[in-house]
């Protein structure tokens, strides 16, 4: 058992709705000093809505949490002081620089002039921004927008930092960017707090791993005991004829032996299966059956995968927003 | 070092990461007035990247003189000359009003755009983004007049109480400004995207403008709308201008303006903060 004090985020009973909608539904959480913790979900099953609550910008309906030792409702300002968000939006001002926008939380922060500006040179370094820092915000690559946000929220390194959704949207290139980063941030000793809708970001990042449906913890555990309850590869198929699905999941099932799931693409299945060698038994079973294969490959199950086998039905995107934009949620 | 061969990133570029890592620095918290001077800084930083802003709420108040002067000039006051003496105080007043619609427009364009969220993530004093913004949109005010007084002095007018004078004026009209200004703000935190503030706001002040005695001496209205001009804040702001421009102003009328920029600012600056502060 981990001792309170080694506790960066312990929650407990967390709720919040927006009008008719129960976004968080009885959230706890015992998130680690120096570890990433990620939470798992899809769009609007709450993650984003917890951590707004455990950040201080939304104060819960029920339950309570402390970050790092400090109440979020009672001691809201202590909390901000020792944590950074990096919201889901890449919150930067689009209408400065990047150095202005660096300098600009530099000053707020209690820096004077001169050490605000060092700091900002100094990150803009480090985030491979220096040819931008003149530029404004708006015209940078969704890449630079987050390196450039994600600066912002270590101006003063924080003990602890909120990552929701860091590289939505991003291309390949940029997402490993901000996975070194984050794998950097840590090695440093900040405790991150990582929301995404990826398996494969969580199990690249995360020592703990909470999935989220409908406001609600479903599992939890270590990317490798989540991955085993999940079955911790697929085998993704394609067929060169979708009339053949049926025959497939039949060869497929009966050489794998697990149930097989069958894709939103009509010519596609996946199947749990963690060895290359079975794999390789599965689709020769395919040929013998005589099913033709346009390509497969060996994966990380999906996060619908990830549900299906949690919850029996697929990740399903909430249909109301999470947050509507204008709903006044009266916080006192 | 890295797992993917693109994007990889180089050894020096790990070390200027730790580097910046390193430095857990924490500076005493900024004071209130010092995060407020930020938010005033970060304003004026804005009119000077996008200029086009300021542009376009200036450019309605200048083509008003231009064509109420030269085209009603004479029928309504006998002379353009004359009706540019008139004229000239009452679209000053309008040029700086239309920009206070703007520091609501800047508000809400935080919200949507999420940079309000990082402002509440901050140590900092929660009015102090706002309370810094309208500071910082004083300078915009400022411009918003100059420009159409310059304007009237290229064709022509002459202010009888001087430079004083003249300054006395956009003085009045900044503060009356910063009262009139928390009413977009709430607006700006009460609709959904900076397209409808602006709306809603231009749909207010617009005919508020027009409603008073701008363009015309209210005596020849009919007595209804006469009635309402006279009561029109925005009427008793032009008289006041009109009056210390020309020396003649009146306790009463700069009375009259100070204690309803200070009776908005009392009812909306709080309300503007409540929302803000209760935001989801």
């Amino acid at each position: 058992m981990t001792s309170q004090s080694t506790l960066a985020i312990e929650a407990s009973g967390l709720r919040k709705a927006f009008g008719g909608t129960q976004a968080v539904d009885g959230v706890d959480l015992a998130v680690r000093a120096g570890s990433v913790y990620g939470i798992l979900g899809p769009n609007g099953a709450g993650k984003t809505t917890t951590v707004r609550m455990l950040a201080t910008l939304l104060r819960p309906d029920e339950g309570e949490a402390r970050v790092l030792g400090h109440d979020i409702v009672d001691e809201a300002d202590a909390v901000r002081s020792v944590v950074s968000l990096t919201g889901q939006l890449a919150s930067v001002d689009e209408d400065l620089t990047g150095q202005e926008n660096l300098v600009l939380i530099g000053r707020l922060l209690g820096f004077r002039r001169s050490q605000a500006k060092a700091r900002a040179a100094e990150l803009l370094e480090a985030f491979d921004l220096v040819d931008a820092a003149g530029r404004l915000a708006k015209h940078y690559s969704g890449g630079m927008r987050r390196r450039l946000d994600i600066a912002a929220s270590i101006v003063v390194t924080p003990q602890l930092m909120f990552l929701d959704e860091p590289t939505t949207g991003l291309d390949p290139r940029s997402r490993n960017q901000v996975w070194d980063i984050v794998r950097t941030l840590v090695a440093d000793g900040t405790t991150v707090l990582l929301c995404t809708q990826y398996l494969d970001e969580a199990d690249q990042l995360a020592d703990g791993i909470a999935v989220i449906d409908h406001g609600k913890v479903i599992a939890e555990g270590t990317p490798a005991q989540l991955k085993a309850s999940v079955g911790s590869g697929a085998l993704h198929v394609r067929l060169l004829d979708p009339e053949h699905r049926p025959e497939a999941e039949r060869a497929l099932s009966r050489a794998l032996d697990v149930q097989v799931y069958l894709e939103p693409d009509p010519a596609a299945l996946s199947v749990g299966c963690a060895r290359p060698e079975r794999a390789a038994e599965a689709i020769a079973e395919l040929a013998r059956a005589g099913v033709g294969v346009a390509g497969f490959s060996l994966g990380q199950p999906s996060l619908d995968e990830v549900f299906l086998a949690l919850t029996g039905h697929p990740a399903e995107e909430a249909d109301v927003s999470e947050e509507p934009i204008a709903s006044e949620e009266e916080a006192t | 070092m890295s797992t993917a061969p693109t994007g990889a990133r180089t050894a020096r570029d790990e070390q200027a990461l730790h580097a910046a890592l390193a430095s857990r620095e924490r500076p005493p918290r900024a004071s209130t007035l010092s995060a407020c001077l930020t938010f005033g800084w970060r304003g004026m930083l804005k009119v000077k990247h996008v200029p086009e802003q300021l542009v376009d709420v200036t450019i309605t108040p200048v083509l008003f003189v231009l064509m109420f002067t030269y085209i009603f000039g004479g029928a309504i006051s006998g002379s353009t000359g004359e009706y540019l003496e008139f004229l000239l105080p009452g679209i000053m007043v309008m040029s700086v009003l239309f920009t206070t619609v703007y520091s609501g427009v800047a508000l809400n364009t935080d919200v949507t755009k999420g940079v309000v969220d990082r402002f509440r993530s901050l140590p900092i004093a929660r009015s102090a983004p706002l309370v810094g913004a309208v500071l910082g949109d004083s300078v915009r005010y400022v411009l918003g007049a100059a420009v159409v007084i310059v304007v009237g002095m290229a064709i022509g007018f002459r202010p009888e109480a001087g430079v004083g004078g003249v300054v006395a004026a956009v003085a009045l009209v900044v503060v009356f400004a910063f009262g009139l200004a928390w009413v977009f703000t709430t607006l700006g935190l009460l609709l959904r995207t900076p397209n409808a503030v602006m709306n809603a706001g231009f749909m207010a002040i617009f005919p508020l403008t027009f409603l008073s005695n701008v363009f015309v001496d209210p005596e020849t209205l009919p007595a209804w709308l006469e009635a309402f001009v006279d009561v029109n804040p925005i009427s008793h702001l032009v008289t006041a201008s009109r009056g210390l421009m020309a020396g003649t102003a009146t306790a009463g009328d700069i009375g009259y303006v100070l204690v309803s920029a200070a009776v908005l600012a009392a009812v909306f600056a709080p309300l503007t903060v409540r929302l803000y502060r209760s935001r989801s």
